[in-house]
């Protein structure tokens, strides 16, 4: 089965017929990735603020970093479980949309840059000691979030 | 029905129209409202959160919203600017629209509980600051503040199906 035909066939399948059908199934939906969006956001910015040398600039970079992860992943499991069902609802839509895929890659991208560098540059106990590394980090976290809104928004227009 | 002959002369003035038959411009001012959700609301969550006691509970109450008020004031001006831009494509749609008259009202509401908290509880922040758990009356500001911007966004989304729910 290609992934178009598996698109196919989940964008048709009873119950994404039902929630087509449905008046207010699909707004309540993308209202919640909404909402998952602002939590993210808060999240994320916390933690890359502080490295660009910002916000709450004095505390301590692992503490904040430590605290804010669990809204990040929170946050990211409102927008996936969301997003699996706004995806599905038009799969085949958005199979043809290249900003879709380049959403996709961004978020692959910036997850695994965060629980990998982000985290290891934030966690440091000497973050602050390299102020160029941590700012580099941050620009690079808030750059690709930046892709993936921006993808998302997209191709949200009709 | 001042109101709505004033809207109904805004929404024909040259750059309402301009601005509502726009290839690119709308489209990107409706894309940066929304996206800065993600600064305004995000940062605002998470003063929200601290005076709930759910996080960054090692740092002092009163310094979470001083460094992070900034940031939430910066992204409300550019909500405020875009927002404007956005009813002014359409005024008289967006006046006639009830989500729309919905979230105005908690918006006004937002702002009332903020400075409501700032007058009161926040004038004691003292006694409260290194709390992990700040006392009830923060709580409830905070718990009120995420119930709010909960149904702004709510109601900003529900706006494009106002004429599809109420014809």
């Amino acid at each position: 089965m290609s992934v178009l035909e598996f698109c196919r066939w989940v964008q048709y399948s009873a119950p994404l017929v039902a929630m087509r059908a449905s008046p207010w199934v699909f707004p309540v939906i993308a209202t919640i990735h909404l909402m998952g969006l602002a939590l993210i956001g808060g999240a994320v910015l916390i933690v890359d603020l502080r490295l660009l040398g910002w916000g709450l600039r004095g505390q301590p970079v692992a503490a904040l970093a430590h605290d804010a992860e669990r809204w990040l992943w929170r946050g990211l499991l409102v927008m996936v479980s969301t997003g699996i069902l706004l995806f599905m609802c038009f799969a085949t839509k958005y199979y043809w949309l290249t900003f879709f895929w380049v959403k996709m890659a961004a978020l692959i991208l910036v997850v695994a840059f965060t629980v990998s560098v982000r985290r290891r540059v934030a966690m440091a106990r000497d973050a602050d000691a390299s102020p160029a590394r941590c700012k580099l980090v941050a620009l690079v976290s808030i750059s690709l979030w930046t892709i993936v809104a921006l993808g998302g928004r997209y191709i949200g227009f009709p | 029905m001042e109101l709505f002959r004033f809207f109904e002369w805004l929404g024909n003035t040259p750059w309402s129209i301009a601005l509502h038959e726009s290839r690119y411009v709308f489209l990107f001012v409706l894309m940066l409202h929304v996206l800065t959700v993600s600064v305004f609301v995000g940062t605002a969550v998470m003063i929200d959160l601290r005076l709930l006691g759910r996080t960054m509970t090692h740092v002092p109450a009163s310094q979470v919203i001083a460094r992070l008020v900034p940031w939430s004031e910066a992204g409300f001006l550019v909500m405020v600017v875009t927002g404007s831009l956005l009813f002014y494509a359409s005024p008289l749609a967006r006046y006639e629209n009830v989500f729309f008259r919905l979230k105005m009202a908690a918006l006004v509401m937002a702002l009332l509980n903020a400075w409501v908290f700032r007058r009161t509880a926040y004038r004691r922040v003292a006694d409260w600051d290194l709390d992990a758990v700040p006392p009830r009356r923060a709580r409830v500001a905070g718990a009120l503040s995420l119930a709010l911007l909960a149904f702004i966004i709510t109601t900003g989304r529900m706006m494009a199906y106002s004429a599809y729910w109420f014809g």
